[in-house]
């Protein structure tokens, strides 16, 4: 394990929509859990069975002052594991570790004015990013799109929250989210924040860019959901092991599976912590993170093995 | 245990130095016979007791002294203690950090109790009794920063975290060897270390920041560097420079032992958790050469590493001028034997 943990129990478990489950946490120790900022997430560890399933979640609200964690799970379509675990074994009284808050979405503090952007689940940080700046009396505004009202998480709450500071888009009833224009009108200053699906911040970030927006005003949450890919041999030259990545496990669940502690922080391919040198790869390097550079890519001396895998027979990393 | 604070000055008559148990305390920064920059950083975990990093804050014998002395440069200068307007939930962070710490590692002079957001702070050695609301800064005499820093030994720096890098946004800086908060104000990780030689071409800062950018909670980290002082001068900033620098004329073989000090500086980095901004301390520790020469491995060492060190770095931490008279003065103490591993004295 990477990093400081803490051990937690689920007090609250709740359904809050047909395809989102939140959890409330609180330390088994009775121990005050560590204030956090907007925008943080956390890694869940979860045992089912003699697998540990690891995710990264998005903190709610922003307990400033300590208390609770709670985080919001969508059952993912195709999930691998752990948000199905969540969603079927996950209740109150429930076991599990969590890492410390690692931020890797913060907002600018320097800002004039926040534009805040959600799609669907990814309203948890940008939820968290109002509450803090609705505290400390910064100026902002919420776009939040979801497909109907009864499936976006948190519409009510958010709106007697925040009043006319929350726009809402219901796909549903043929509302559209135009970025353009809400872009179109803000002050010199403004930083933009989006979180949601791939496409969505594609499409948000290439609007910005096109109204000639600096990538420093910039900021979007694009955790990968790790997917699997066709199964390949895995070798570690330091500590001779040998095994497997199955098709359904990540590079990095394996090297964990084995028994080998490899650094890891987001679990998501953009905070580079879990970097690992490459001895040799027969077969071609599928990198899927956001963090090495085009060139590195290219070069192939690097993995970032929480989400990237090998297309091909065997891969062997200086670990 | 109780510290016995004592009474002495780091101006004008210099009566500062080191007792014996401090000596043995000292942070030396050497763990082999020469010097070359590396990032040297390691996890800031609790080391041996009575060392100085026995505790993530480090209180001595000095503390009383220095926060004297504090107080006179900032009276004398106000811009020593700076903070923009978006690092004020980072000062809030500080405070949490400072106080929970002092009142935890050192009860006997130190207390804090806090009733949800109602704060009680007790200082005994300074004698201060503060009741205050965490987050309100109208219950307090000064900003968070300010106020407790002024009772906490070493500079520290609020480093907002934004676009993947660190900016230097806020510090209260009076115990510095020769740079300036006022300057660097404003300034990215990158910018602030444009003077280092020799380091740039090695990669060396743009490793750190990565490293630092994925800075943990809970995990702080820490590194040691050092430079050489002429006389016991907490305060050599370049706004004083007219009082100081002179003084590294006035090195003489008969005064090597008193005038001349090591000058280490034990630095920490914390992630906070409210503001995501790191706090960098920047503790400094004096050592007289004729207080240093208590530790016959210390000697020899010292004696190698200042005899060999690049002319680079020589110039850069202003040692120029008086290294040929201290390499002298200590070679008295090399007696060619090899030296053990490692920093501790043996």
């Amino acid at each position: 394990m990477s990093g400081e943990t803490i051990a937690v129990r689920v007090v609250a478990a709740e359904a809050i929509t047909p395809t989102i489950k939140r959890l409330r946490m609180v330390a088994r120790d009775g121990a005050r859990l560590p204030p956090y900022s907007a925008g943080s997430h956390t890694v869940l560890t979860m045992a089912s069975g003699e697998r540990v399933i690891r995710n990264a979640y998005s903190l709610l609200g922003s307990t400033l002052a300590g208390g609770a964690y709670e985080v919001a799970v969508l059952r993912a379509p195709r999930s691998r594991g752990g948000s199905a675990f969540v969603h079927d074994h996950v209740g109150e009284g429930h076991e599990l570790t969590l890492s410390v808050p690692i931020n890797l979405f913060p907002l600018n503090r320097r800002a004039r004015h926040h534009v805040l952007v959600a799609g669907g689940i990814g309203i948890t940080p940008i939820g968290a990013m109002a509450d803090e700046l609705a505290k400390v009396n910064a100026s902002f505004e919420l776009h939040y799109a979801v497909r109907n009202e009864a499936r976006g998480a948190f519409c009510g709450d958010l709106a007697g929250r925040y009043g006319e500071r929350v726009r809402l888009y219901v796909s549903e009833r043929q509302e559209r989210l135009h970025v353009h224009d809400i872009l179109m009108r803000q002050p010199l200053g403004t930083h933009l924040y989006v979180c949601g699906p791939e496409g969505m911040i594609g499409n948000v970030l290439a609007d910005a860019r096109a109204l000639g927006w600096p990538e420093t005003s910039l900021h979007a949450e694009r955790f990968l959901a790790a997917a699997g890919g066709a199964p390949f041999a895995l070798r570690l030259a330091k500590s001779g092991v040998a095994t497997t990545v199955g098709e359904d496990q990540t590079l990095l669940e394996a090297i964990e599976a084995a028994g080998i502690e490899a650094p890891f922080s987001c679990r998501g391919g953009v905070c580079g912590e879990c970097e690992l040198p490459v001895v040799s790869a027969d077969g071609e390097i599928d990198h899927r993170d956001h963090y090495l550079s085009a060139e590195e890519k290219a070069a192939g001396c690097k993995i970032m093995p929480c989400v990237s895998r090998l297309r091909g027979r065997e891969l062997v990393l200086d670990l | 245990m109780t510290i016995p604070f004592k009474t002495e000055t780091f101006r004008d008559d210099f009566t500062f130095s080191n007792s014996e148990a401090a000596i043995r305390r000292f942070p030396f920064p050497f763990d082999r016979d020469a010097y070359m920059y590396a990032v040297n950083i390691e996890q800031h975990m609790p080391g041996p007791a009575k060392s100085a990093t026995e505790f993530p804050i480090d209180i001595d014998e000095h503390y009383v002294a220095e926060m004297a002395d504090r107080d006179l440069v900032l009276k004398a200068d106000p811009l020593r203690c700076q903070s923009l307007p978006h690092m004020m939930t980072a000062e809030w962070d500080l405070l949490e950090l400072l106080m929970t710490s002092m009142a935890r590692d050192y009860p006997e002079h130190f207390s804090l109790e806090r009733s949800g957001r109602e704060w009680h702070w007790i200082n005994r050695p300074l004698g201060i009794d503060q009741r205050f609301t965490f987050e309100d800064p109208a219950t307090l005499p000064l900003s968070p920063m300010e106020y407790i820093t002024r009772q906490c030994q070493g500079d520290f720096c609020l480093l907002d975290q934004r676009d993947d890098n660190l900016w230097m946004d806020a510090g209260i800086v009076t115990t510095q060897a020769d740079w300036s908060l006022d300057f660097d104000l404003g300034m990215n990780f990158i910018e602030w270390h444009g003077p280092v030689p020799l380091a740039h071409e090695i990669g060396v800062f743009e490793r750190a920041l990565k490293f630092l950018l994925n800075l943990q909670q809970g995990r702080p980290v820490r590194r040691l560097n050092w430079t050489m002082t002429i006389n016991p001068r907490l305060d050599t900033s370049p706004e004083n420079y007219h009082r100081w620098g002179i003084d590294r004329t006035t090195v003489t073989p008969d005064n090597v032992g008193d005038k001349v000090h090591l000058r280490v500086e034990l630095q920490a980095l914390w992630r906070l958790p409210r503001s995501n901004a790191i706090v960098f301390s920047i503790r400094c520790y004096l050592i007289k050469m004729r207080e240093l020469v208590t530790q016959p491995k210390w000697a020899r060492r010292l004696h190698r590493v200042l005899r060999d060190l690049p002319g680079e770095l020589a110039d850069y931490k202003g040692l120029t001028n008086y290294r040929e008279t201290t390499v002298a003065w200590l070679s008295k103490y090399d007696d060619g034997a090899p030296t053990s591993p490692g920093f501790h004295p043996d």
